[in-house]
């Protein structure tokens, strides 16, 4: 366990090296949820029958969410960029933990995750959006969020890990965007037909912003719905359990046996 | 003295979906030489270096490296070895420096950034150190992963084709450093698609065909095997009949005609005919020459002669990507 502390601290370092040397792409995808924030927020906030500042705190849980499901997507690029590139090898024939790779993804991927859900609150703030809840509930608020942003990484390093190329992987990861649209992270799932509604309820996205909602004092739980949604915390952790549970061994086993 | 093997394979087979890759491979390296594994595209010479450095599983046989079983042992395998590949297994988004600090530590070295910029200069990558190696050219960028593959003194070091497509210099240098590690006993494994490279460097020649092992020996032993190639080019068609008659009793050989080029040539394996004795056989025959040659085998030749028919499309193609690299 050591040896993987040991080994995963390097590939950490790495992953945040990477990182920093690709400071365009960083800005891009952290300045993306603030765009979609300011835009929704406005143009949804508008037609939508809410009231515009309520329907933008009601929506900044939701973006936060969504955008740690990105986790598929981001963990998947770079996961297939790394399979598809000969410094994998290198680290296979290297006598180290084989989950340090990985690992050091996952874990550089939540502390970029965690800097960058910063902005989106101070925006938030700014378009109307408030804690109202303790600074403890809070605290647990973003304690879900990452959580959930670290169980949403093994499914993309799985996937990237399985993917054919660098290309099919950007794809199929462009195509995560459409996750969200069927939760609660957006729109309220009141109004969706009943089949729809249980899907969206189902999502795991849906269960994390009932929660998130609930922890900041934006909305009430649900008294109503699927099991997830109406129990959000318990719902969102049991949720993040089994993720980790099935999509980081699965992850680690395609990374050992990678071309095997 | 019993001579100790850093690499013996018995049988090693490994076959992707339809494709057997290896067919029953049998490697014997002594510790301390370089041997090179010779054979066209597709020969398994690239599947033998992933299965003996731990990145494949063998579907049959068994080997060991260092000393160790490969399946059984491969973290044990895997400290012993250095690999470089066919493609730079080096980090793209990371500077060079990045890169060895990063392998170093891995490999539990307790002054990481020194050993790196030990092996920067002495890959002549100090200048470029801080830059990311996406940014490389495929020379700096072979050097770069020689050097990580150095990062700790290997026991084995793989080499998969470490000057395809490299500038002489760069080639050059790697070339000096594979004898400069079999110097300090370091054993070397390499495979290459050119006999030149394999005659500079190797100890013993592994020739490769069709995943299994079509010839081995020393360069001279192969080449001998092989032979040269004697040519006469003559002033007229009418001289080519009288040329052929001298070739064919020096060589013992069945002569072979170009009517173009006016050029008639035989293979020898003759180790006393030498260039001045051919010259003064076929004048003394009264043969009007415009030129003579004796040629060493070249990679054609031993593909076409040591490995069966089935293969010349492969040698083919082989000479034609070579042409287009250089």
């Amino acid at each position: 366990m050591s040896a993987l502390a040991y080994d995963g601290t390097a590939m950490l370092g790495r992953q945040l090296r990477r990182i920093r040397h690709n400071m365009g792409l960083l800005i891009l995808t952290q300045t993306m949820p603030i765009t979609m924030l300011l835009f929704f927020g406005y143009v949804f906030g508008s037609a939508l029958a809410m009231p515009g500042e309520e329907y933008r705190a009601f929506l900044v849980p939701g973006l936060l969410v969504a955008t740690a499901a990105n986790g598929i997507m981001t963990g998947m690029f770079q996961a297939a960029q790394d399979s598809h590139r000969g410094v994998m090898d290198r680290f296979r024939t290297l006598p180290i933990s084989r989950a340090a790779v990985p690992l050091g993804q996952a874990v550089g991927d939540l502390v970029v995750t965690a800097v960058g859900t910063v902005p989106v609150l101070l925006v938030g703030l700014a378009v109307g959006w408030r804690m109202e809840g303790s600074a403890l509930e809070a605290a647990g608020a973003v304690g879900l969020l990452l959580l959930f942003r670290f169980a949403t990484t093994w499914i993309g390093i799985l996937l990237g890990l399985a993917s054919q190329s660098e290309e099919a992987a950007g794809q199929l990861g462009g195509a995560t965007f459409l996750l969200p649209l069927l939760s609660n992270a957006y729109i309220p799932t009141d109004n969706l037909p009943g089949w729809l509604r249980t899907i969206a309820e189902w999502n795991p996205i849906s269960a994390v912003t009932t929660a998130l909602r609930d922890l900041f004092g934006n909305a009430p739980v649900p008294t109503e719905g699927a099991w997830p949604v109406t129990h959000p915390v318990a719902g969102s952790l049991a949720w993040c359990a089994v993720l980790i549970a099935v999509f980081m061994p699965l992850a680690v086993r395609r990374y050992t046996n990678g071309g095997r | 003295m019993t001579t100790t093997y850093a690499v013996l394979s018995e049988g090693l087979e490994k076959s992707f979906k339809e494709v057997r890759a290896l067919r029953g491979l049998d490697l014997a390296v002594a510790e301390g030489t370089v041997c090179g594994l010779l054979g066209p595209n597709g020969a398994g010479k690239t599947t033998a270096v992933r299965l003996l450095t731990t990145l494949l599983r063998p579907d049959a046989g068994s080997a060991r490296v260092a000393g160790h079983d490969l399946v059984r042992e491969p973290d044990a395998v895997r400290r012993a070895i250095g690999v470089t590949g066919q493609y730079a297994s080096v980090d793209g988004d990371l500077t060079g420096r990045e890169n060895l600090r990063l392998f170093a530590k891995l490999r539990r070295l307790p002054k990481a950034a020194a050993r790196a910029d030990e092996l920067l200069d002495r890959f002549e990558l100090a200048d470029a150190a801080d830059r990311p190696v996406s940014t490389y050219s495929g020379g700096m960028r072979r050097r770069l992963d020689l050097a990580a593959s150095l990062i700790t003194r290997p026991a084995v070091l793989f080499l998969d084709e470490p000057t395809t497509g490299l500038d002489p210099h760069s080639r050059n240098q790697i070339w000096e450093t594979v004898r400069a590690l079999k110097a300090e006993g370091t054993t070397v494994l390499l495979t290459t698609q050119y006999l030149e490279e394999a005659d500079q460097l190797a100890d013993d020649i592994v020739l490769v065909d069709r995943g299994r092992v079509a010839h081995s020996g020393t360069p001279a032993e192969l080449k001998a095997l092989i032979g040269s190639y004697a040519e006469a080019v003559v002033a007229d068609a009418d001289a080519m009949a009288g040329a052929a008659a001298v070739l064919d009793q020096l060589t013992g050989s069945r002569p072979d005609f170009d009517v173009e080029r006016h050029s008639v040539g035989a293979v020898t394996t003759d180790p006393t005919l030498t260039l001045p004795r051919l010259v003064r056989e076929l004048d003394a025959a009264g043969v009007p020459l415009l030129d003579v040659n004796l040629r060493p085998p070249t990679l054609d030749d031993v593909f076409l002669r040591l490995t069966d028919g089935s293969t010349r499309a492969g040698a083919r193609d082989l000479t034609d990507s070579k042409e287009l690299v250089t």
